[in-house]
């Protein structure tokens, strides 16, 4: 006998904002990977030399290119809230019978990305 | 039981999402907006430049991490989306594709950085 299974239609997640915003984190990834991918090729076309390296720079400033750039970035940071705002519960810290309240956990990240976010932007800057 | 792959994917899908989270919004902002848009001072982007900071091999180690990881936190959260979706009944297909992607563009990196 086959057990029923009720259907579910693929646009689920299109019904209510919960489920929505589920989505939308899971997608946060393909922007990142696409991102990446870019990344690598802008290493890729280094590598080839300076004229190879010029044009690929040059496609950046063209308005799709930003774009582009612009809805990743959204995607990153929402990637990031929700990453770091998960983390109390993957871990906690008690002190005696206490538990340490989330965002005890939650603000040093908030710090460490900060601190990390200048050092590369001064470090591309500088460097 | 059975002995199961997943933690491997969880730990590298995990591993990710760590990296994506602190340093994948900066670089966004660096080379896709800052740069064409002017924001910063000076061309940072320069290609002797960026030829320097490539030849160090802590900056290649950097720039290969920064490329893994995410692909493969990309492949599980990319997996488990499409069988959300619906494609339950391709669920092995679906890891091996998204999986083998990320391992596709793993080694696309190391190829590019020290080939």
């Amino acid at each position: 006998m086959k057990p029923y299974v009720r259907p579910m239609p693929a646009t689920w997640w299109l019904r209510r904002g919960p489920y929505f915003r589920f989505m939308m984190r899971e997608f946060t990834s393909v922007f990142v990977a696409a991102y990446l991918v870019l990344f690598l090729v802008m290493i890729h076309r280094l590598y080839q030399g300076q004229a190879a390296y010029e044009s690929f720079l040059e496609s950046l400033k063209s308005p799709l290119a930003i774009l582009f750039h612009v809805v990743a970035l959204a995607f990153a940071l929402f990637h990031t809230i929700t990453w770091f705002n998960l983390t109390p519960k993957a871990l906690t810290f008690r002190i005696g019978e206490e538990r340490l309240p989330p965002v005890a956990i939650i603000a040093p990240n908030y710090l460490a990305w900060i601190v990390i976010s200048a050092m590369i932007g001064w470090f591309v800057l500088k460097g | 039981m059975a002995k199961s792959n997943e933690p491997i994917w969880w730990s590298l899908f995990s591993a990710g999402g760590v990296v994506a989270a602190f340093l994948v919004p900066v670089h966004i902002f660096l080379t896709g907006i800052a740069w064409p848009l002017g924001l910063l001072p000076g061309d940072f982007l320069e290609y002797s430049k960026m030829r320097m900071l490539l030849s160090h091999p802590a900056v290649r180690l950097y720039c290969f991490i920064l490329i893994s990881l995410p692909l493969f936190h990309w492949a599980h959260r990319f997996r488990f989306t499409l069988i959300d979706l619906g494609v339950k009944h391709l669920h092995t297909l679906v890891a091996v594709l998204c999986y083998g992607a990320a391992i596709a563009g793993t080694i696309a990196a190391a190829v590019i950085l020290w080939g």
